[in-house]
């Protein structure tokens, strides 16, 4: 027990101060049925840190880490190299162990993280403002359809197919509770633009259109152009929503407030972050500065202290929770705020030119990629355009040759058939991400293996 | 031991307009360093990362390439590991010091849980890797859910909320679900008015009208109004136990009874839990859902304001509800079980709240704690915690009014009001003048139910030396308070900063940087 630092002598000495007998006394108010004589039995008793150390090291060597494979998984989590120092910097105490700034005079270094955060993914969206980010992308994504619905008061908001299928199934899960209309689709892997049916989404949005939510680069890789999709959605009075699950594309095309987005979310892990699982992650929330008071979440705002120096403080905290309960704009009242901070450092060391950089090389090693992979026989290339991600339409059903894979230590990409179970057009379809961390060997390896899975 | 044994105190507290405080050219005094802002010190065309070389291929993005510059500064290495190392000495954090945030439960972080945490095998699989290659991280998420349930009493327990409001929310999406599969479309979600503001937020969001019940005098809730306002309309009530006021509510058994018997279901928010965890299972209660705020209970980080997880235990009639993916034993092997293979058991599922697992990072975290504390040092965590808020009440409670000091011992939290501070003088006073002796003010304001609340959670991880020396600190500043010493409004004098104009801050609002020189 050693993070625990009272002695039993402390103890007699503070019930003595209490004026209390025992321990037992001070959990009077527990009626007696619920309280536990003792300690609970079959769970183990303290461990030492070496006896800690070597059992949670027993359960991750079970698992095939992405680093040690060739590894081509994406879908909403992408695996890229974070400089040392990034993780160096977020293990200071002082950021690690320190709370939300609800004291902001001496909370000045998280709130100008944040500040300098809310900078820097209003520029890469391309929009007027930022908050202090979200749980992730596919949370931040239905607190948009929300912001959506306060101010446009309509509530029927339009889907794209290409939006990630959990985002879609987190917004369906929501949606059954709030009375929102979700409208929905499945994407197609139609040659050259898989994902939407272009015409299909322009024609659904009418006078009833909240909003319409687009990812790009979409699930299926294809980066789109959405200034179409915005004029369409904004001559109806309705709102777009981009959705940007991969933020290092950013660096090489267009953002999504300059194709006329109103809102723009996503998820943040890919700069600084990693792949954890699932999470923590960061979501990434923008908008147009007209609407900042429907906007969820935190935000950190610039000020004065009393003697005139810049700082800075949470701000417009009349939106949430713990001011206006039951009318917030979001339950939300957390940020990911050390994923931020490791957002911020990383973008710092990029930097514009260095995130250019980093998109060209993930851009540049994704086509090379793809088109080794579909020189292999049964293998067809749908995407006229990608930034790193891909999507093959493979001879044979996808998912057991990317189990297949994986019992050869590759971990090939993700099987549409694991997104869209049952739906038979995608069966076959394979979501293949290169980033800077693929190597030449690692694409030959998926090759030679596709070639012998299928031939 | 002796607090300031030689009495020291600065002559003379730094006035609003001191001209030494600003009378350095760069800004700085001492190691008190000012630091621009990355867009004023960097610029786009600095970086510091090198690349490998970039293959030479003709583009497919499509027509779509980024012609316009974004306007993000960059920073070579050593500028950035020093421009952030600079700020992080801005911060109050509990690795310097004790931070007595009521409610929050800001304690010791052990470094162990980051290594853990940070091992390849864990930090570096993807959610959507085959199930075949992520037996270990399975593994972890269900042994952890099992220590949940044990220590908890309940049924099942929901890994994948993301936060404690995130746990809220799945609480009552479960029980909605499970209203509604028995036709009952109820619709008023009772929320006591001690709760956490999330609370009337959540069940906001998922639909439900919210009404308020009181508390009584001692600082509870006022059962019978409660019990009066239960009926075919009420869906849930909303509890906190232990409650805001940092009381155990005592007749939660009862309570639970009638809420069960007009036919609704009780949430309770779990945020308080490291008071009682080992001494008391919430099952037992009566309860029928409960967030556990691992953040809070087992110590990982907040980080500056996240990100925290927050599972959630269920009881029998919810647990067929509980939210998709979830994992499961089949015999030796895990499964992930998502949309498409959700067998009975979970068939009726809400569905799912977010895009993967949950968060394996703080699970890491939360489990190594855990093994490290075992059953037997989890229950002392609880002892050692309640005993260490009663130290610091019964040791304040003659220079500070403790409103509910007669209604029984307090749990994790000593909750005192601004009763009996001098004319002009007020809690928010009291907090900035704490900052001067080096400490992180408690929770302002929060319960409601109390004028001026000052809300303080020492928690385990504080030993006697250190409770002491806050407890004397607090003690000289609330004597200055009744003795009408106005200098306190002017605190804190020795922060990075002083008094920040907050007012100002939302009725102009700044959110990102305006300049343009260095990046445009």
């Amino acid at each position: 027990m050693r993070y625990l630092p009272l002695s039993d002598g402390d103890r007699a000495t503070m019930l003595a101060s209490i004026g209390a007998p025992s321990i037992d006394a001070l959990f009077a108010d527990v009626p007696e049925a619920a309280r536990l004589p003792g300690v609970i039995q079959d769970l183990p008793l303290h461990a030492s840190e070496l006896s800690v150390e070597r059992q949670l090291k027993a359960m991750a060597s079970k698992n095939l880490v992405a680093g040690e494979s060739p590894f081509f998984i994406g879908c909403g989590a992408y695996r890229h190299h974070i400089p040392a120092s990034v993780d160096h910097i977020i293990q200071r105490g002082e950021f690690l162990t320190s709370y939300t700034p609800y004291q902001p005079e001496i909370a000045q270094g998280t709130l100008q993280v944040l500040f300098e955060f809310q900078s820097q993914v209003a520029r890469l969206y391309g929009c007027d403002v930022a908050n202090a980010s979200m749980y992730d992308g596919s949370t931040a994504c239905w607190e948009a359809i929300g912001m959506a619905r306060r101010i446009t008061k309509r509530s029927k908001a339009i889907l794209s197919a290409g939006l990630h299928p959990h985002y879609v199934s987190l917004c369906n899960t929501m949606a059954k509770f709030t009375g929102d209309t979700l409208v929905t689709s499945t994407p197609t892997l139609a040659d050259g633009a898989p994902g939407d049916d272009m015409a299909a989404l322009l024609a659904a949005i009418d006078s009833e259109t909240s909003c319409v939510v687009v990812q790009n680069p979409n699930i299926l890789g294809h980066v789109g152009d959405l200034t179409e999709l915005a004029a369409a959605a904004h001559a109806k009075g309705a709102l777009l929503i981009a959705v940007v699950t991969e933020p290092v594309a950013l660096g090489a095309i267009k953002s999504p407030g300059e194709m006329g987005a109103d809102i723009v979310v996503g998820e943040g892990q890919s700069l600084g972050v990693g792949l954890n699982f699932g999470g923590p992650y960061v979501g990434l929330f923008a908008c147009s500065e007209k609407y900042v008071r429907q906007m969820p979440g935190r935000l950190c705002g610039e000020t004065v202290d009393a003697a005139g120096q810049r700082g800075y403080v949470l701000t417009l905290s009349t939106r949430e929770q713990h001011i206006r309960r039951e009318k917030a704009t979001s339950n939300i009242c957390t940020n990911a705020g050390l994923c931020a901070l490791a957002f911020t450092i990383h973008m710092s060391l990029l930097g514009e030119a260095g995130l250019r950089k980093l998109a060209s090389v993930n851009h540049a090693r994704a086509v090379l990629a793809a088109e080794r992979l579909a020189a292999v026989p049964g293998v067809e290339l749908v995407n006229g355009s990608f930034f790193n991600e891909f999507t093959l339409r493979l001879s044979k059903e996808a998912r057991p040759i990317v189990r297949a894979l994986a019992k050869q230590g590759i971990l090939g990409g993700v099987a549409l058939g694991r997104l869209y179970p049952g739906v038979e057009s995608l069966a076959n379809g394979l979501v293949v991400a290169v980033t800077e961390t693929t190597s030449d060997e690692d694409v030959e390896r998926l090759a030679s293996a596709l070639e012998e899975a299928l031939a | 031991m002796t607090i300031n044994p030689s009495g020291w105190r600065p002559e003379r507290a730094l006035a609003a307009n001191d001209e030494s405080r600003d009378g350095t050219f760069t800004g700085n005094r001492g190691l008190m360093l000012e630091e621009p802002l990355i867009f004023e010190i960097g610029d786009t065309e600095s970086c510091g990362v090198d690349f490998d070389a970039v293959p030479a291929v003709a583009s497919r993005l499509g027509g779509l390439e980024r012609s316009a510059s974004i306007g993000l500064p960059g920073l070579s290495e050593p500028e950035t590991v020093r421009h952030y190392t600079r700020l992080s000495r801005q911060n109050y954090a509990i690795d310097l010091g004790l931070f007595p945030l009521g409610s929050c439960t800001m304690k010791h972080n052990p470094r162990l849980n980051e290594r853990m945490a940070r091992l390849p095998g864990f930090a570096d699989v993807h959610p959507l890797q085959p199930a075949e290659t992520v037996q270990g991280a399975y593994e972890l998420i269900h042994v952890l859910g099992e220590w949940l349930i044990k220590l908890t009493g309940m049924k099942s327990v929901a890994m994948s909320p993301k936060a404690g409001a995130h746990g809220e929310l799945c609480g009552l999406l479960a029980i909605r679900s499970a209203l509604e599969a028995r036709g009952d479309a109820r619709k008023v979600v009772l929320v006591p008015e001690s709760a956490h503001g999330t609370n009337p937020a959540t069940a906001a969001f998922c639909g439900y009208s919210v009404e308020t019940i009181p508390a009584t005098k001692a600082g509870r809730v006022d059962r019978a109004a409660l019990e009066a306002r239960l009926g075919p309309d009420v869906a849930a009530v909303m509890i906190t136990n232990p409650n805001t006021c940092g009381l155990f509510e005592r007749e939660m058994v009862e309570i639970c009874a009638a809420v069960h018997a007009a036919g609704a279901l009780v949430y309770c928010d779990g945020a308080n839990f490291n008071a009682i965890v080992g001494r008391v299972r919430p099952g037992d209660l009566g309860i029928d859902a409960m967030h556990i705020n691992l953040h809070k209970t087992f110590s990982t980080p907040h980080g500056g304001g996240g990100p925290g997880a927050g599972p959630v235990v269920l009881s029998e009639a919810l647990t067929p509800f509980a939210p998709l993916p979830y994992i499961e034993k089949k015999g030796d092997a895990f499964i992930l079980v998502e949309e498409e293979t959700a067998d009975a058991n979970h068939s009726q599922s809400f569905g799912r709240m977010a895009a993967f697992n949950g968060q394996m990072g703080m699970f890491t975290r939360a489990m190594s704690y855990m093994m490290s504390h075992g059953a037997d040092g989890l229950r002392q965590v609880a002892e050692d915690a309640v005993l260490n808020a009663n130290y610091v009440l019964r040791e304040l409670d003659d220079v500070l009014d403790a409103p509910f000091g007669e209604s029984g011992p307090c749990m994790h939290e000593a909750l005192f009001s601004d009763e009996g501070l001098a004319e002009g003088l007020s809690t928010m006073d009291i907090a900035k003048a704490l900052i001067d002796e080096g400490f992180h003010p408690m929770t302002m304001y929060f319960p409601l139910v109390v004028h001026g609340a000052m809300l303080i959670e020492p928690t385990e991880t504080e030993s006697k030396a250190s409770l002491d020396q806050f407890i004397g600190a607090l003690r000289s500043v609330a004597e200055r308070a009744r003795a009408g010493d106005l200098s306190l409004k002017s605190a804190p004098f020795y922060a990075p900063r002083r008094r920040l104009d907050e007012t100002g801050a939302a009725r102009k609002p700044v959110l990102t940087w305006q300049g343009g020189k260095s990046v445009d």
